[in-house]
């Protein structure tokens, strides 16, 4: 069962494309600033580590972790979200 | 009749609401604690401003998982009246209970000053003393506060006519110069199809006096009570 102990879960939690993303802007023109060339967009977005250490195989531990993306981590009006298990 | 200003760990425009309800509106008021799991002694809600839980992870995103957003949720749900204004529009929003969610301002600055609202419906609870075309001076504080909803959502809130308030010049004429951050259609307040659930970006709370330089903001609190007066009459 070593495998069930402190399973780590990747949460990216990304602004649709959809929405603006003035921060993104701002750190793209920043990135222009300082002699970077070619970059042509900067999207800015949100990285969670979850860490799961409970009765919850692999698959459930997964399953968990989407939920928790859905409900918590992410606004679905505004965002997406992809989940990567280690 | 009875108000409920609710207070999570972190509003800070509580005291202003609860001032404006008893001494302004002079109507009864009671702070309502985040844990609490029933808001079924009220007749009606308000949500403050602020940073509920410090507006971690997303403004309003964790205040609409405690106790009394449930209750809230319910409340509403039985057509309670509830006003969410500035953080509480947001936790509104995040709960589900009004449609979209506010951005980071699109200048990403916090804007804090009197803006010009034109109330674009007042066949609500919140709205009744108004006219409709009418423009309030209120003050606006708040660095997410750039309404977005889907094509399909505006479409909805155009036709059912449930943007309650939008940013205009104080003539009430709406100008990309007077949206001051960037909200989707100027949009500064919005309703639930019911009409019981109103949340707004700007602070009525704080232009409710004269000597704060706009009492205009008033008006939305004497709506309220009015409103309740009547169902209380009725009932």
């Amino acid at each position: 069962m070593q495998d069930r102990a402190n399973m780590k879960a990747k949460v990216y939690v990304t602004l649709k494309p959809s929405v603006l993303d003035p921060q993104g802007k701002a750190i793209h023109h920043a990135v222009e600033g300082i002699g970077y060339r070619g970059v042509t967009d900067v999207r800015q977005g949100k990285y969670f580590e979850v860490t799961i250490d409970g009765p919850l195989d692999r698959d459930e531990a997964r399953a968990e972790v989407e939920r928790i993306a859905r409900e918590v981590l992410s606004n679905p009006v505004i965002e997406d979200y992809r989940v990567e298990m280690d | 009749m009875k108000f409920g200003v609710v207070v999570f760990p972190g509003s800070n425009c509580d005291h202003d609401t609860y001032h404006v309800i008893s001494k302004v509106i002079g109507q009864p008021v009671d702070f309502i604690w985040h844990r609490q799991n029933s808001v079924s002694d009220y007749d009606a809600v308000i949500l403050p401003g602020g940073f509920a839980y410090g507006d971690y992870l997303r403004t309003g995103a964790i205040a609409r998982f405690s106790p009394v957003m449930s209750a809230v949720k319910e409340f509403a749900s039985r057509g309670g009246l509830v006003l969410g204004i500035c953080n509480g529009f947001q936790i509104l929003c995040e709960a589900g209970m009004l449609p979209g969610a506010l951005l980071k301002n699109d200048k990403l600055k916090f804007v804090c000053k009197h803006v010009n609202i034109r109330v674009e419906a007042a066949d609500t609870p919140f709205t009744l003393r108004c006219q409709r075309g009418q423009v309030l001076s209120v003050p606006i504080a708040h660095g997410e506060g750039n309404y977005f909803c889907d094509a399909r959502t505006l479409d909805e809130l155009r036709r059912e006519n449930r943007i309650v308030f939008r940013y205009s010049d104080a003539k009430g004429v709406v100008t990309e110069e007077a949206n001051p951050n960037g909200s989707l259609d100027a949009i500064a307040g919005v309703c639930n199809r019911e009409r019981n659930v109103l949340g707004l970006m700007p602070h009525p709370e704080r232009a409710s006096e004269e000597i704060l330089s706009s009492a205009d903001g008033r008006i939305i609190f004497y709506s309220l009570a009015d409103t309740l007066a009547e169902l209380a009459k009725a009932s």
